[in-house]
């Protein structure tokens, strides 16, 4: 079990720069997950952890130790492929053993190995069975297996789930969360889909076009995203975005006016120069509160999703725009009803002209100017 | 509505006679030498389109001839040693030029793409000193060498194409697992390649089985030559007299085994065939 | 071109790591020489090639540089080492007369010849295989049977079929001429081989006969890759059989029926087995491949029969090169 460490690693196909100056540390025993919308090169990356793909520039480190020339066997890492590369002609048995024997294991270790990891993967009675009369989640079970039969320093997943249906996804995802524990081995995770990333990861790493906009744990993200694009990356349905314009500004909080709501006062810092620019501000659906309007007032109620748990309300701005509300079920609210907006002050998000989040004053003078606020 | 069916009946009965003559054209000519080659000499020069009465003297001549013998030993030592080198050199080049890119990958492939092109007679002097060279003028290793010169391009035109379709992550997952090239090839891709090596195989053997030219340049003495040779250079004392009841049994004999491969694996040699054309 | 962009922007495809080493090692002076796994790989690629590399070069380029290089020599087959260099006499020289190949009368004959075989029998086998190809397309019982059936000639050596076609174009007792005496299209029999004007047709017909199903094949594979809905379009819109073949089917095989026909054309073009077999070295069907070889092993003249397989490798060099520089462009005009 090691660390892994990202030095301004680079990689470029031939002008194309595919990764840009990714730094990062990935502790011993952490689960790390990549990611991002296809093409935003999380399994680029994984394939330079992997060392399938050479490094252009910059470092990578396992164990403190240069391995940017090693191969994948060198570098002890055992990877899960996304099509599940199983050998076709090689029984379960023979393709968990594989790797274990190209190592000149003994014959006996070898067994013993592919045993208790068929053991612990719950593919006891299949070691016969070729990749082809097993379903999608025995052979997925079966790539894990291989991955993990020669007790690697890190296991890498390459969107191990996108081939099983959602049920087994669900299923899937608890087992290798719990792998994740009995192992507790590093496990880098690449995947597209947000709700994997949160239920698995200790630390998601979103990346955009190659290069990363944020590193933290799940509830970080969420609660304080560094950017436009994480705060619309992670969250489902996703954040609104709503255009506003900064009234005054300064390092303890600023004044924004926000269309069909009014002026209202927020926690983030703002430079007084900046007063005047256009703003993006977040707001999570479940942050939306909503009063009933008046007739010709408000914004109207487009559509609304009922879904058991809780009802999902589309609102139509002005400017063409869609919110989305998350509401309890059933809904208050009716389509075609007009409604007045709000939001808690505390737990919106603003992000300037270049989508970075403005930070929050800290703590005490938050408090401080929130009983200044007047009730709207 | 009956005119219409009337119309119908007439396509359909033309579509079959169409079968008919197609069928009848591409099996008759080897119908009629295998009717010929089992008459006995005296009725040979009556046309007759079926057989009365079985009579295998014919067999008998040819088979009891120790030079066909030999020509059958040898073709076969031929075509399956031909067979095996083009598969076993047809492979491994296969891999580098299916599965890894490099510097000069495309010269090779154009250069591989040429010499299927070549015209044998083209290479016919420059190849008969190298054979003399290598003091294997007249003997089966000489054609065994020459034969590569067709056999091995289409090989790799074929494997490499095969090889391509493999998907990546297979080869990837070997490589994680701590697979050389080379373990890679024999022990992940071969058994994959297995019906492709056969259809390729298959397709060698044929053209080393049929080949002509070569055979006829490069062996001198009845002992070393081929099946092809062997019945082209079966004569008579003269045009009129040659002996075609025995050329007809011994056409049967080298080409029987054919068409029953061909018959058996006739929906991988079209696949074969086409994988080979289609990268034109 | 489209690929690689793709490639690169997407999410990688396996090989994307060598493409993108080399193109690093082009641009970047301060370069990663890419990872172990890839310079092994290149390293086996290179020493997995190498057997197939050096056979090659031992039956095919060094005996081309020989012949090339016996073409200017007088060699004989008796004593290849001692022939003298001659320049490009084997060719033509002026010696009171003009001399070499360029002036034999039978050079020419046997390139018109072979012209004339590749033409017609390549022309004949293309709309035969296409015809063979449909009727195989279509869907009956019996279907497997009669394709098999349709390789049968495919199958068997050229030999064989020349021999078993001579016989049945034999003059006396060919069934042939038995067929057509029977028919009353013919009143005398006619003797295929010898007659200088039907040896050539003899040829021809034992050609199409044994090439035609390789042709239909290569068709038929495009045939069954078409898609099924224009059909279905053009059965609703009630267009003729004929007019959609002509308008649909056609255009769309014709990239198979292309491969097909150069595959064959470079086939005819060194034609020798049938020739050889059916007509030995009579002037009327003397190919180019034919006259090579007689003059190298028949009369010795290693020099002289050199030059006229080098040309020969010339011609189809030619024909190759502008295939393949037709091909590439309408590759490039075409995506």
């Amino acid at each position: 079990m090691a660390g892994v460490k990202l030095e301004r690693v680079n990689k470029r196909f031939g002008s194309t720069r595919v990764i840009d100056d990714v730094s990062m540390a990935i502790g011993d025993g952490e689960f790390v997950v990549f990611v991002g919308p296809s093409g935003c090169g999380k399994s680029t990356l994984l394939r330079l952890i992997a060392g399938l793909e050479s490094i252009t520039n910059g470092d990578l480190l396992i164990d403190e130790q240069r391995v940017n020339n090693l191969t994948p066997q060198e570098r002890g890492i055992g990877m899960v492929f996304q099509s599940y590369a199983l050998y076709p002609h090689m029984s379960v048995y023979q393709n968990i053993a594989f790797g274990l024997k190209l190592a000149k294991t003994d014959k006996q270790t070898v067994d013993e190995r592919v045993r208790q990891t068929a053991r612990i993967l719950q593919l006891d009675g299949l070691l016969e069975r070729l990749p082809k009369a097993l379903s999608g989640g025995q052979r997925q079970r079966v790539a894990i297996g291989r991955a993990m039969a020669r007790e690697p320093k890190i296991l890498l997943f390459d969107e191990p789930l996108s081939n099983l249906d959602a049920a087994l996804r669900v299923q899937t995802r608890n087992e290798i969360a719990g792998l994740h524990k009995r192992l507790g081995s590093t496990m880098i995770y690449v995947t597209h889909d947000q709700v994997e990333a949160m239920t698995l990861a200790d630390r998601i790493v979103v990346l955009n076009a190659g290069h990363v906009e944020q590193i933290g744990t799940p509830q970080e993200l969420y609660e304080r995203p560094a950017s436009r694009f994480v705060a619309g990356f992670i969250g489902s349905p996703r954040m609104n975005f709503i255009h506003v314009e900064a009234r005054t500004g300064n390092d303890r909080g600023c004044r924004i006016n926000v269309p069909g709501v009014g002026e209202r006062d927020l926690p983030q810092q703002l430079p007084a120069d900046a007063v005047g620019e256009r703003l993006e501000l977040g707001v999570r659906p479940e942050h939306l509160h909503l009063t009933p309007a008046a007739q010709g007032e408000g914004v109207e109620v487009v559509n609304v999703e009922y879904l058991g748990s809780e009802a999902y309300l589309y609102l139509q701005m002005a400017d063409g725009e869609l919110l989305v509300c998350r509401t309890e079920a059933p809904s208050r609210f009716e389509r075609g009803e007009r409604v007045t907006l709000d939001f808690d002050a505390d737990k919106v998000h603003l992000f300037d002209g270049e989508g970075r989040a403005l930070p929050v004053a800290d703590a005490a003078r938050r408090s401080d100017r929130h009983s200044e606020q007047a009730p709207t | 509505m009956t005119l219409r069916t009337l119309k119908g009946i007439v396509l359909k009965i033309g579509f079959w006679l169409l079968v008919a003559v197609l069928m009848v054209y591409a099996i008759f000519p080897f119908y009629y030498a295998l009717v010929t080659s089992l008459k006995p000499s005296s009725e040979l020069f009556q046309v007759s389109y079926w057989v009365d009465s079985v009579d295998f003297s014919n067999y008998a001549t040819v088979l009891s001839q120790p030079t066909f013998l030999a020509a059958i030993r040898n073709s076969v030592i031929v075509a399956v040693s031909v067979v095996l080198i083009a598969l076993l050199l047809g492979l491994t080049a296969a891999w580098a030029l299916g599965r890894v890119r490099f510097r000069g990958r495309t010269t090779v492939m154009m250069i591989v793409l040429g010499v299927s092109m070549f015209p044998q007679v083209a290479v016919l002097s420059g190849l008969f000193e190298v054979i003399r060279t290598l003091d294997l003028y007249n003997s089966p290793g000489g054609l065994i060498l020459s034969y590569t010169i067709f056999t091995l391009p289409f090989t790799v035109w074929i494997l490499t194409t095969f090889m391509r379709q493999l998907p990546d992550e297979l080869e990837e997952a070997a490589i994680v697992d701590g697979a050389s090239p080379w373990v890679t090839l024999t022990k992940v891709f071969m058994p994959l390649l297995w019906p492709a090596m056969a259809t390729t195989g298959l397709l060698a053997f044929i053209a080393a089985w049929n080949e002509f030219l070569f055979a006829l340049t490069f062996t001198l003495t009845d002992s070393q030559r081929t099946v092809p040779v062997a019945i082209a250079l079966i004569s008579g004392g003269s045009q009129y007299e040659l002996p075609w009841g025995p050329i007809m049994a011994a056409s049967v004999i080298v080409t029987v085994p054919l068409v029953v491969l061909v018959v058996i694996f006739q929906r991988r040699i079209v696949s074969g065939l086409t994988a080979g054309a289609v990268k034109g | 071109m489209a690929t690689r962009q793709q490639a690169a922007t997407s999410d990688v495809a396996a090989d994307m790591t060598d493409r993108a080493f080399l193109q690093q090692q082009a641009d970047s002076p301060r370069r990663e020489r890419g990872t172990r796994v890839r310079r092994r790989r290149v390293r086996a690629a290179w020493l997995f090639l190498a057997p197939m590399l050096v056979v090659l070069a031992a039956v095919a380029g060094w005996p081309l540089v020989r012949t090339f290089w016996f073409s200017m020599t007088d060699a004989s087959l008796s004593s290849l080492e001692g022939g003298q260099f001659i320049g490009l006499e084997n060719y033509l020289v002026y010696d009171n007369g003009w001399y070499g190949i360029m002036a034999d009368p039978m050079w020419w004959q046997s390139v018109w010849n072979t012209l004339y075989f590749t033409l017609v029998s390549v022309s004949l086998e293309a709309v035969l295989g296409v015809i063979v190809a449909l009727v195989l397309n279509a869907h009956f019982r019996g279907r497997t049977l009669v394709r098999a059936a349709m390789l049968i000639p495919w199958a068997i050596p050229t030999v064989v079929s020349a021999k078993i076609w001579a016989w049945m174009l034999n003059d006396q007792f060919g069934i042939i001429n038995h067929m057509l005496l029977g028919l009353g299209l013919i009143d005398a029999p006619l003797s295929w081989t010898a007659d200088a004007s039907l040896s050539m047709w003899a040829v021809i017909i034992v050609d199409v006969w044994k090439a035609t199903p390789f042709v239909a094949l290569l068709v038929l594979a495009a045939l069954q890759m078409l898609p099924s809905d224009c059909y279905e379009a053009a059965k609703v819109d009630g267009i003729h059989p004929v007019r959609v073949f002509f308008r649909v089917t056609l255009p769309l095989i014709m990239p198979a029926l292309l491969v097909a026909i150069i595959f064959r054309a470079l086939d005819a073009l060194r034609v020798f087995d049938v020739i050889y077999v059916l007509t030995s070295n009579a002037a009327s069907t003397m190919t180019m491949s034919i006259y090579a070889r007689q003059q190298l092993v028949e009369f010795q003249d290693v020099g002289y029969g050199s030059a006229a397989s080098t040309l020969l490798f010339m011609i189809i060099a030619l024909i190759t090169v502008v295939y393949l520089y037709i091909g590439r462009r309408q590759l490039g005009g075409g995506s």
